[in-house]
């Protein structure tokens, strides 16, 4: 038998009772005896203790003094190195940090050795007492019959018809968030015959002669720059690349073949899974790599999707030289660039 | 009449005595003193992640309150004058030329940005953490599902919160997550143009964007979570908190320590404390340097760019999602429509799956075991087998989408083949709930056996003994009472096969139940009873040692007294 835990006759009694009657379960020993702790018995260290929680207050003084330091002591203005306000920022962030570190510790360790450690039982109650329901559903049954909205189906029928109609109007206003919701302005891009293809972002014009073999450019329209509204939704639709490859390497499909200009070839730089410009251009391979989700465009192959969650390829702009020998554009795109949409076709 | 005098009966003595008497005869007080003051709250380590999101929301609105009062989120165009050189003349919006301010000429206002980033990265992970201490130890069943419930839109809040913040300062890196989310609204069928056209005022990006978030992030979403930390901590109240298991705690009692003082000083303590971790990651961990980002621009992008945490996810899933296998892409025209499934399942699916899980599992729960008690004692994870599974199994695949948001940094930081590691993860999306759930449950059980052979013949000493006719025996020590009862008061519930209906017939849906009851309850390690344990002990292993320990024990005994 188990007698040797340390020989309280509770203990034993407990199991012996257990053995002979039929008790499925184990008797509640009840909350364990309290401990006292080294505060609550020895006066020296209940001292301590409480000193222990002044010093943590003092460290939260010194803190925010040195939040002071760090706010005074350092001026920002057009001279001021990154170091500089990196260093005040450190300042701040650790005279904060012990500030609250100082308090909070100290709180918690006043708490937990000189307030009383005694875990104390409260009873639980029910959450919804049988007499209150009844009471509630009397309550309940009085006020619709009162109010009769139970008898007059017509009130209540044109109530819920009149709120029902109201609610739409608080729905319709909105329709203005937008002043243009026609799908088809995003079929068309900066792109038209004649149109040159600049440097981004500076915007100078490109010269056939400058795109050497294996070299690659970000290319928008040329104008972009001068535009005063819109800038940014139309170069969020034009943005473009351009790469040279020797015309061998090119799968050129029926209809294309004038596309490009000496195998140089100009693709639409927006992905056309969600929007992330492609902007990773791998020479050796000519893969075209989108950084936000890795979709990759095989550019020998009119970029084809060959791996990644886009599922058509980056639509082509079809470009040749003007007679000063710089790239212009044939047309727009032929199809929507960027992602998907439902209008689309 | 009586209660008019009784109140004019009593005088205060102090000053602090009469302010104190003005308020409480007009507000009622006392009644709530006597109510709060001295209820007992439970304590457990696990409980804290609650306390450490409603914190880390306090910090957000004082940090987010001072920021307000120097961003401005207007996205007209200027020219930077302020005093970070290299970006001098630059053109970029007022919205972002505001944040280069707060970071570069307002004094702390650097600190206080990178308090508030921080402080909402801890929000995030908080909530999520205690509702996974919530779904562990079983403290979303009866009478708690609705407060279940309310925890999980304060998960999406959160969610939206902090999209819609990091949405702000119109940096580069903001600007490309606004693409990303204007990419997946247009792949909403039939509505999904309108609905970007409308949120961005015309096309992507427009003028409109950061000020309509603005106002979502500072005034709705805030509002909104406010009022259901309200409703949280009203059900709190009126549920009393859970408790775990042991000794001297029942269904019927809560058992801790009073809000006052005890409660209130750890409680109110441990907010100075939860500041004081996010003011050292503020003073220490650089986070979002919109200088180096540059500005929106459509056309440039940094590789290697992330999400915050909470969003990683959903853009891990866009990542896993091929968009065509072989020559079969995931992209369908129907009569002129565009659908695009390669967009639309990745984003809608598992975020769909997971939080119809997480709303409906506790009736799902109720269901199975057609268990409808209160419970107010929470199990240990590893006495429900089964839920802690399917838990498991839910957190591995949302890591798996986790990782694969920083598929590229794996790919780049241990020089693996980028396709590879998305190849791997496609395999773990499938295969590493399934193992997650098996290896979860298979170790809980072994916990709960290692449980009962702890009960049943004690602790082990190290202490090694030899017996008389050679043989070498550790000698293991009974537990106590406290901790014996620990161990083997729990539920465990047993399967509870289909049963018939009133005319004796098993629907379907009942044969349903059934099956899954079987699932969740057909591997048990029962609970030891006394019968068991009386029995261990008369039929121990070691008789001979156990005879020897006790005569000690006696001899012991007789030499004390």
């Amino acid at each position: 038998m188990g007698d040797h835990s340390h020989g309280d006759p509770n203990t034993s009694g407990t199991v012996a009772t257990a053995g002979q009657a039929e008790v499925e379960k184990f008797q509640d020993p009840g909350l364990p005896p309290h401990r006292p702790r080294l505060a609550d018995k020895d006066p020296r260290a209940e001292k301590r203790a409480e000193r222990q929680v002044a010093i943590l207050f003092a460290i939260s003084m010194l803190g925010t003094l040195l939040f002071f330091v760090g706010y005074f002591a350092i001026q920002l203005d057009e001279t001021t190195a990154i170091s500089t306000l990196r260093l005040q920022n450190l300042l701040l962030g650790m005279g904060t940090a012990f500030a609250m570190f100082g308090i909070g510790i100290g709180i918690v360790h006043w708490a937990k050795t000189l307030m009383p450690d005694h875990e104390v039982a409260e009873e639980r109650h029910e959450i919804r007492p049988e007499e209150d329901r009844q009471v509630a559903e009397k309550m309940i049954g009085q006020i619709l019959d009162e109010s009769g909205i139970k008898r007059r189906p017509l009130i209540r029928n044109t109530l819920i018809g009149a709120g029902v109609l109201a609610i739409l109007p608080a729905i319709g206003i909105f329709r203005d968030l937008s002043q243009n919701l026609n799908p088809d302005i995003l079929r068309q891009t900066m792109w038209a015959k004649g149109v040159r293809l600049a440097r981004d972002p500076e915007g100078t014009p490109i010269k056939a002669a400058d795109v050497t073999m294996g070299s690659a450019f970000h290319v928008i329209p040329e104008g972009l720059n001068d535009l005063h509204e819109g800038k940014l939704e139309a170069k969020a639709k034009a943005v473009v690349l351009l790469m040279r490859l020797d015309p061998a390497d090119l799968n050129i499909s029926p209809g294309r073949e004038d596309w490009n200009y000496n195998g140089i070839v100009a693709y639409s730089k927006i992905c056309t899974h969600v929007g992330c410009p492609v902007a990773l251009y791998e020479q050796q391979t000519h893969h075209l790599l989108c950084p936000c989700h890795q979709s990759t465009f095989d550019l020998t192959h009119e970029c084809k999707v060959i791996f990644g969650p886009a599922a058509r390829p980056l639509p082509q702009l079809p470009i040749t030289v003007d007679s000063e020998g710089y790239l212009v554009a044939q047309s727009d795109f032929h199809s929507p660039v960027g992602p998907s949409f439902w209008e689309r076709g | 009449m009586s209660a008019t005098s009784s109140t004019e009966n009593y005088v205060p003595k102090t000053s602090v005595g009469r302010i104190a008497n003005f308020v409480d005869s007009r507000t009622g007080g006392s009644a709530m003193v006597k109510e709060l003051g001295r209820k007992i709250f439970p304590d457990h380590w696990s409980f804290m992640f609650g306390e450490v999101a409603l914190y880390s929301f306090v910090i957000l609105l004082l940090s987010g309150t001072f920021l307000t009062f120097f961003f401005n989120p207007s996205m007209a165009e200027t020219h930077y004058t302020g005093s970070y050189v290299p970006l001098q003349g630059v053109e970029m919006s007022v919205a972002y030329a505001s944040t280069l301010d707060i970071s570069f000429d307002v004094r702390g206002g650097l600190f206080m940005r990178q308090v508030h980033h921080w402080a909402a990265l801890l929000f995030v992970a908080s909530v999520s953490v205690h509702m996974l201490r919530v779904f562990f130890t079983g403290a979303f069943r009866r009478p708690r599902e609705l407060n279940w419930v309310v925890g999980g839109v304060l998960l999406i809040l959160a969610l939206a919160a902090g999209f819609t913040g990091y949405s702000l300062p119109d940096d580069l890196l903001s600007g490309n997550g606004l693409r990303i989310i204007d990419g997946v609204i247009k792949a909403i069928p039939l509505v999904g143009t309108y609905i970007s056209m409308l949120l961005f005022g015309g096309e992507f990006p427009g003028t409109a964007i950061v000020g309509r978030l603005y106002v979502l992030h500072i005034l709705l979403v805030p509002a909104m979570i406010l009022l259901m930390i309200a409703i949280h901590l009203f059900m709190l109240i009126v549920h009393k908190h859970t408790q775990y298991p042991g000794p001297g705690r029942t269904e019927n009692n809560v058992v801790g320590y009073p809000v006052g003082p005890v409660y209130a000083a750890k409680a109110g303590g441990f907010f100075f404390i939860v500041f004081g971790v996010v003011a050292l990651l503020a003073a220490n961990f650089q986070i979002l340097p919109i200088w180096d980002y540059g500005p929106y621009d459509p056309s440039p992008i940094s590789a290697g760019t992330q999400p915050d945490w909470y969003i990683g996810f959903v853009d891990g899933a866009l990542r896993l999602m091929p968009g065509v296998i072989g020559n079969f892409p995931f992209e369908f025209v129907i009569l002129g429509h565009t659908l695009s499934l390669n967009v639309l399942l990745p984003a809608l699916v598992p975020a769909g799956i997971l939080f119809t899980l997480l709303f409906t599992w506790p009736w799902i729960e109720r269901w199975v075991t057609r268990d409808d008690r209160e419970h107010h004692l929470l199990d240990r994870p590893r006495n429900a087998p089964t839920r802690t599974g399917i838990g498991v199994a839910g957190v591995i695949w949302y890591c798996v989408m986790w990782a694969a948001a920083s598929s590229d940094l794996i790919a780049t930081h241990f020089h693996v083949s980028l396709n590879d590691v998305t190849y791997w993860l496609r395999v773990l999306f499938f295969l590493g709930p399934i193992v997650g759930y098996i290896v979860a449950k298979r170790i809980a059980l072994a916990l709960q056996r290692k449980d009962r052979e702890i009960a049943l013949h004690g602790r082990e000493t190290g202490r090694i003994v030899r017996l008389p006719h050679g043989e070498f025996i550790e000698v293991h020590e009974p537990l106590d009472d406290y901790h014996q009862f620990r161990l083997v008061n729990f539920e465990s519930p047993e399967v509870l096969p289909a049963q018939p209906d009133a005319n004796g017939r098993i629907s379907g849906k009942e044969k349903l139940r059934g099956r899954l009851s079987r699932l969740f309850f057909e591997d048990r390690v029962a609970p030891v009873t006394p019968a068991e344990l009386e029995a261990a002990h008369e039929h121990g292993h070691h008789p001979a040692i156990e005879e020897t320990a006790a005569e000690t024990a006696a001899e012991t005994q007789v030499t004390g007294r």
